[in-house]
């Protein structure tokens, strides 16, 4: 089973959106993110509830592992709908009873907060089902070099990105390990109240540690070998280039932008 | 032909601070005047038990480590400066024994052109040579994998690879199967000797399989930090009793054979085969 996991939750595809360059994306993610919040009616919410699904759909991730990524916010969900229900006032009362009272303001914040979670979570889920966690580090790290003037070492951050996530199934196999040795000298690791297992996790983890530390030092070593020195001077296999398709998301964020302000303008404002 | 690749010149290695050491005679040198030489194109084989010194021998080919004393040249070059030793890494390429611990990226291709990245070659190029050494090492099909889902084996050619394409004269690999299932064993063995006999990659190859020496243009036996036998296979395997004296076995039909009481010098099952025959005196 531990076998099979993947690193981050890239689906494999060669739709539109995993053509789009790593930079470009990232980017407009950013972008459409906060735009999101710029919205202020249920018209301008419609344009970017619109996006995520179009989005959803363009990418041809399945509806299955959309819905995934919103599982673990439903609790979320839940309770700022339930805060904004009975917390919110104002407009016509819609149901009293005893010290509880709704009203029309209240369930429109709730519905527009809800709305606007959801297509947050689509969007951005979007971005890593369609990339892989290589393209995106490297993406981070060409979109952040600007930052080298203020003396980021922005190369070798994302470097450190890379190796982390190189290392992750390596280190969940070693955990594997780890626990069944223990396992087989007696530990146990199920009983047992929560301080209990805590410290039943103690001698987990101190192997896990100083593997992890030996790891560290051989990587170094052949790092060393392969003549890495650094960012500088180096150069990359993989060119990213913008393409037709990376400006038509450019115009197409644009455009969604652009109808949102205006319909923000010419409607009154919910929230 | 006989062009020196690596000379070591009376080497002795201290892990620990050398005044420290001759404070406290515990402490012994990795290596002691350690005389070696590499010659081009050769293919040889260092052997010897745990603690022997043959791990050091493979880092200071590459100036991981500098020597305590004595000098390390590779193609005539000192690696008394930064500078230097990643000159020294640009002929002298490297293959640890753990697989895990050597891949840097998180897809094949990308880690093969992790080196010839390092070295500032054009993309195109790099291109180029990753696709070479992947086709080298058989490893072109799974060049958009991710290292954690291959075999060990698979792992090891990869990290073959990633030296190939940063297209070094001389690769030193430290005992590049002991983590290895008798199947990677094999492959890592092929790939090597192929990179040897087709490519002209001087290789030298650290281990303590007996089996994977045999092969060898050359065989050095190393004991407590020294050089201690160094001869052809044949000549070194046939001195059973000295190299048991060192800790190490022979290979196991060089072994039967001698057990038999066979006086010719035997090293692979082939030809172990053949004596025995002609021992019973039949065909087979």
């Amino acid at each position: 089973m531990i076998r099979d996991i993947t690193i981050g939750q890239y689906y494999p595809g060669k739709s539109l959106l995993h053509k789009i360059d790593p930079r470009m994306k990232l980017i407009l993610t950013f972008a459409i993110i906060i735009v999101i919040f710029l919205c202020k009616n249920f018209f301008s919410l419609g344009i970017i509830a619109v996006t995520a699904v179009a989005a959803a759909l363009l990418s041809r991730v399945p509806l299955k592992m959309i819905l995934k990524s919103l599982k673990p916010i439903v609790i979320i969900l839940l309770f700022t709908a339930v805060l904004n229900i009975f917390y919110t006032q104002g407009g016509a009362t819609w149901f009293e009873w005893k010290y509880i009272k709704i009203t029309e303001k209240g369930v429109f914040t709730a519905l527009f907060t809800m709305v606007r979670i959801v297509s947050l979570v689509i969007i951005s889920s979007l971005l890593t089902y369609t990339t892989t966690p290589t393209m995106l580090t490297d993406a981070i790290e060409r979109v952040l070099s600007p930052l080298k003037i203020f003396k980021i070492k922005v190369h070798t951050l994302a470097m450190m990105m890379t190796l982390a996530l190189r290392f992750i199934p390596t280190l969940i196999e070693e955990i594997d390990r780890i626990m069944n040795a223990q396992k087989a000298r007696g530990a146990d690791l199920e009983t047992g109240g929560i301080v209990q297992r805590a410290k039943a996790l103690v001698p987990i983890f101190i192997p896990l540690m100083v593997s992890s530390f030996r790891r560290a030092y051989e990587l170094a070593f052949a790092m060393t070998c392969r003549c890495y020195t650094g960012g500088e001077g180096r150069t990359r296999m993989k060119q990213m280039k913008l393409s037709g398709v990376d400006f038509f998301a450019l115009f197409a964020c644009v455009l969604i932008t652009a109808g949102i302000v205006v319909l923000n303008h010419f409607f009154e404002a919910v929230i | 032909m006989n062009e020196k690749l690596i000379e070591f010149e009376n080497v002795t290695m201290f892990y620990n601070d050398p005044e420290e050491a001759e404070a406290d005679k515990n402490i012994a040198p990795a290596l002691i005047g350690v005389d070696f030489t590499v010659n081009k194109g050769e293919f040889v084989a260092v052997l010897g038990h745990n603690g022997s010194g043959k791990s050091t021998l493979a880092k200071l080919c590459n100036a991981i480590y500098e020597p305590s004393s004595g000098t390390v040249k590779v193609k005539g070059i000192v690696a008394d400066n930064d500078d230097k030793a990643d000159e020294v890494r640009r002929i002298v390429g490297m293959v640890f024994q753990n697989p895990d611990n050597q891949i840097v990226a998180t897809i094949v291709e990308d880690d093969v052109a992790f080196g010839p990245e390092n070295l500032g070659i054009e993309p195109k190029e790099i291109r180029r040579r990753v696709d070479d050494a992947l086709k080298a090492v058989n490893m072109y099909d799974h060049r958009h994998r991710e290292p954690h889902k291959l075999s060990g084996g698979q792992k090891q050619r990869v990290a073959i690879a990633g030296v190939l394409a940063m297209q070094t004269e001389c690769i030193v690999l430290d005992e590049p199967t002991a983590m290895l299932d008798p199947m990677g064993r094999e492959e890592v063995m092929q790939t090597v000797h192929r990179m040897n006999k087709e490519m002209g990659i001087t290789v030298v190859l650290i281990t303590h399989f007996m089996d994977e020496a045999v092969k060898a243009d050359r065989v050095v036996v190393m004991d407590s930090g020294r050089i201690v036998m160094q001869g052809k296979p044949r000549e070194v395997f046939s001195q059973v009793e000295k190299l048991r004296s060192h800790g190490l076995d022979v290979p196991q039909s060089t072994e039967l054979c001698n057990m038999l009481g066979i006086k010719n010098s035997v090293l692979d099952v082939d030809e172990c085969v053949e004596e025995i025959t002609k021992m019973l005196g039949g065909a087979r």
